[in-house]
């Protein structure tokens, strides 16, 4: 099958990355532009994760600033219900969703023994498709009207009456959609299809397992989102009625098709922090991890049961009660493999040879946070508690503590790991330590307190606020700026030490296993497996 | 290496919060008052239990390892990775464990789906951006505006107003119901999905337009329950609170009759439609003084003042100079529409603008739309000299 990638043994006398030392790897622009190799596209989804990622985390500094204090200091409350708006857009599909796609563009090919991806020409379309999308999605500030303000979720009949900014998204969801099935496609055909001889389904590195099933999420799901956001725009322009009761439609509908994508969606961008969490805790355990085969499953169980929770984003709808109850009773249920995924990783550690490099402790402190993120999550699913906590802080906290100590954690904690890898340079550990702990410091001040906010009644997606709330909501905008402002330290350390860092091992972390550890030096070659490992 | 930098951030952090006053950080839900409102807290507590205890036994276990199973204390690997009989436990108990919170839940969401059998029904409407209640059977309907002065609220040209106790909490018209009465609540919407949201009741339910849901509360204790809109609805949604007064029943009573006095008088039974939103269809209603008599001709000098006070409804985003924040919210200081043709001023807010934020307002009466027409036809630079009487807009309505 892989033949197209393997060295040609009967004439050439130079395989296509022999050629490479001859004349280097591909430089300038165009190298970028026309990039077919699976590590360049990587690095492009990372790095364009990585300036999203400072966009929409400098509209959360906005956010929080005005919510420093009760009353309106600096923004127009529609320009901020904009801000909340597309800072959850920026977030997921434009840093974490990114930044996941690199790393499996990274890393995929290389653990699995493969020379590139199945369709390298596609891969580099997936990637440049996302430009035109967060072009638009930053264009639509500047337009009458302004940004959607309508919350990531874009609910109608709200995001009916907005400007055509909601166009301008609504075109770049379908790109952004388009992109990463595409690259979903890639990813199972190439997992399916090019591992190395020996290399089963169940040898592969638990990354590889969670990048499968996600892929699988991805192509179920985006198509769904496609639908409910076109169906948006023919109620704006077409006439149509889908949301509209005046037209015998149902604004509740749409809750239903979106959520039904959105619940997916948020195990879309947990189950490959999993993975990476996978490879970094056995490793500085210097132990395997405990019960893969339950992992594998427990992550399959998990995207399965994901299909059927998502109306418990919709508790105050006012579905009947065996709807509500249904959904209650499948939302708890879905801790149960999450919890088995933690106790696994707990028993990884268990009697292990641990030390506590910057990637562990990004592990360490996903396995705590994302935990807290859990019970906070198990407290929601509970449908009475939901009806009191239902679009107040505690959801807000609930979400940011799976998504920023959960899904972030673990790309930092990964970039670490793999930094080393990727560019053969090892990152300043003094730093590194220095980062985690201002995060954490940063992360738990920002939202920890929000749970105390929702507990007591304090409506999300408001720019203001009553005076019981001022306290806990000046020790979260505090914890907010050290937070943000102690991701430069990161990028400073990433910058500095692909310029100019020591040089890296090839196994640069002792406990590491996977191919791209045991088989490849730092940093990896522009081709790698051009011939394919044979694992025993 | 762990440092000893979190262990001295943590203690600083501790010590700043205990000094600072213990009563202004809440950290409980507000104490409940209805019999759903105390299941939800105490399911609440019973969830949190269950996550402590949980919590406790898995961070004691990765703390345990991280202090003892590392290299620095020479520690050695085992190579263990897997034991089919401590997975399948820790699957089966968190489920039992899980089953055991689900019963309880069960039984409340069964209790908050029976609105049967309730003394008094209040029709809610969410509007962009206030909210409506309507008691059928008592004849009474008025809308519920956020009170709080502008002044207090706004800060981005200098400092406000001190913010009062109440700041963002309070209404011109609280819901007023009876104690140890069951009220059944039907809550729809006017125009985008709003959430009617009181903590203290136990309720959060979706306002939906075009839909009816309904919801239902008994409240034990008189007191002031206060709560907001909960689904983010236009750039107000921060500004539109509900207040709900529980009064005995005799005090209930009283309110009520008060209220109906103040209703406006049915239009005559032989003539064209009620006058204005706030009519009722109650017959038999009492003989109010007819405050809004649809024929009544007003002054311009009234009928600016009036409009002055009913501008109230346009404030929030046409801004007291009139001025607006163009291009969303045009000005209508010097604008066409406010000095030009009178209908077309009119229609724009009776029916609003589709595909803009302009709603409309025909859910103000004739007398005060009339008002604000006027007012803002001849306010700032706007000089048309033109009196809109509210027999014009009963005539443009239809």
């Amino acid at each position: 099958m892989s033949t197209v990638t393997r060295a040609h043994d009967h004439g050439h006398e130079h395989g296509h990355g022999e050629a490479h030392e001859h004349h280097g790897a591909p430089y300038g622009v165009t190298r970028w532009l026309y990039t077919t190799n699976h590590k360049d596209i990587g690095t492009l989804y990372l790095w364009f994760a990585c300036t999203m990622f400072f966009i929409g985390g400098t509209m959360a500094l906005a956010i929080r600033a005005e919510l420093f204090k009760p009353g309106l200091q600096f923004l127009d409350p529609e320009f901020f219900n904009s801000l909340t708006t597309v800072h959850g857009l920026v977030m997921v599909f434009g840093a974490i969703m990114p930044a996941f796609v690199g790393f499996a563009n990274w890393l995929v090919p290389m653990q699995i023994g493969a020379a590139d991806m199945a369709f390298p020409r596609m891969n580099n379309w997936s990637f440049w498709l996302l430009i035109p999308a967060a072009l638009l999605l930053m264009a639509s500030f500047l337009v009458p009207g302004g940004a959607a303000g309508s919350g990531w979720t874009l609910y109608p009949p709200l995001v009916i009456q907005q400007g055509i900014a909601v166009d301008m998204t609504i075109l770049a969801v379908h790109i952004l959609g388009a992109s990463s099935i595409m690259g979903s496609i890639n990813i199972i055909t190439t997992i399916l299809n090019m591992r190395a001889p020996g290399m089963t389904l169940m040898r592969m590195p638990l990354f590889v397992w969670t990048w499968i099933i996600t892929a699988y999420l991805l192509i179920a799901v985006m198509p769904v989102l496609a639908g409910a956001v076109t169906m948006l725009l023919t109620d704006r322009h077409f006439g149509t009625s889908f949301f509209s009761a005046a037209g015998g439609g149902d604004p509740t509908m749409f809750m239903h098709i979106f959520w039904f994508f959105g619940h997916p969606e948020v195990y879309i961008m947990i189950l490959p922090a999993f993975g990476i969490v996978s490879q970094i805790i056995p490793a500085f355990a210097r132990k395997p991890l405990f019960g893969y085969a339950s992992m594998v499953y427990a992550t399959a169980s998990i995207a399965v049961l994901s299909f059927i929770v998502w109306g418990h984003h919709m508790f105050t709808v006012g579905m009947p009660a065996a709807g509500n109850l249904l959904f209650m009773y499948a939302t708890m249920l879905i801790a149960v493999p999450t919890g088995v995924k933690v106790f696994n990783w707990i028993a990884t550690m268990w009697r292990g040879e641990m030390t506590f490099e910057t990637p562990m402790l990004f592990a360490v402190g996903f396995l705590c946070l994302f935990t807290i993120g859990g019970f906070s999550g198990l407290v929601l699913s509970i449908v009475p508690v939901d009806i009191t906590l239902h679009n107040t802080y505690y959801v807000v906290a609930h979400f940011h503590y799976v998504l920023v100590s959960g899904a972030l954690f673990a790309i930092l904690g990964g970039i670490y790991f793999w930094l080393p890898k990727w560019s053969g340079k090892m990152y300043n550990e003094s730093l590194g330590k220095l980062h985690f702990w201002l995060s954490m410091i940063g992360f738990n001040l920002t939202f920890f307190p929000q749970h105390f906010l929702g507990l007591a009644g304090m409506p999300r997606r408001v720019p203001d606020y009553a005076l019981q709330f001022a306290e806990w909501n000046m020790w979260s905008s505090i914890g907010a700026f050290i937070f943000g402002l102690s991701q430069l330290i990161f990028l400073y350390n990433v910058i500095a030490t692909i310029r100019g860092g020591a040089r890296a091992e090839q196994k640069q972390w002792e406990g590491a296993d996977s191919l791209e550890w045991t088989h490849l030096p730092s940093p990896a070659p522009y081709h790698t497996f051009e011939v394919a490992p044979v694992i025993k | 290496m762990l440092s000893r930098f979190p262990r001295a951030a943590g203690a600083a952090t501790a010590l700043a919060v205990c000094t600072a006053s213990l009563a202004d950080y809440h950290v409980d839900i507000l104490p409940p008052v209805t019999t759903v409102s105390t299941d939800i807290y105490r399911l609440h507590w019973s969830i949190l239990w269950v996550c402590v205890v949980i919590f406790c036994i898995v961070f004691g276990a990765m703390f345990w390892s991280i202090f003892k199973h590392r290299r620095s204390l020479g520690a050695k690997a085992a190579q263990f990775h897997e034991n089919t009989v401590i997975e399948v436990i820790w699957t089966i108990v968190p489920f039992i464990i899980l089953i055991s919170m689900a019963y309880p839940a069960t039984r409340t969401v069964l209790a908050m789906k029976d609105a049967s059998n309730a003394d008094i029904t209040v029709k809610v409407t969410a509007y962009q951006w206030k909210w409506e209640y309507d008691y059928q059977q008592d004849g009474i309907k008025f809308l519920a505006n956020l009170s709080t002065p502008r002044d207090q609220i706004d800060e981005r040209n200098g400092p406000g107003a001190p913010k009062n106790e109440n700041y963002l909490l309070e209404v011109d018209n609280p819901m007023v119901v009876p104690v140890g009465k069951k009220v059944r609540l039907l809550i729809t919407s006017n125009d985008v999905i709003h959430g009617w949201y009181v903590p203290q009741l136990g309720i959060n339910q979706y306002g939906i337009p075009g839909f009816i849901k309904d919801a239902w509360f008994t409240i034990d204790t008189p007191g002031v329950y206060r709560g907001q809109c909960s689904q983010i609805c236009g750039k107000e949604h921060a500004y539109m609170p509900i207040v709900v007064i529980a009064k005995a029943p005799a005090e209930y009573a009283a309110w009520a009759a008060d209220m109906k006095a103040k209703m406006p008088a049915p239009a005559p039974a032989a003539a064209a439609p009620a006058e204005s939103a706030t009519q009722t269809a109650a017959a038999g209603g009492a003989a109010a003084a007819p405050a809004e008599d649809p024929n009544k001709k007003w002054t311009l000098a009234e009928l600016k003042a009036r409009g002055e006070k009913a501008y109230a409804n346009c404030v929030a985003c046409h801004q007291p100079t009139g001025k607006g924040m163009p291009p969303a919210f045009p000005a209508l200081d010097g604008s066409k529409v406010a000095t030009g043709p009178k209908a077309a001023h009119i229609a724009i807010v009776l029916k609003g603008k589709p595909g803009t934020a302009m709603a409309s307002f025909a859910h103000l009466s004739d007398t005060d739309l009339a008002a604000l027409v006027t007012y803002e036809r001849n306010a700032w630079g706007n000089k048309t000299g033109d009196a809109i009487q509210p027999a014009e807009i009963k005539a443009a309505r239809k």
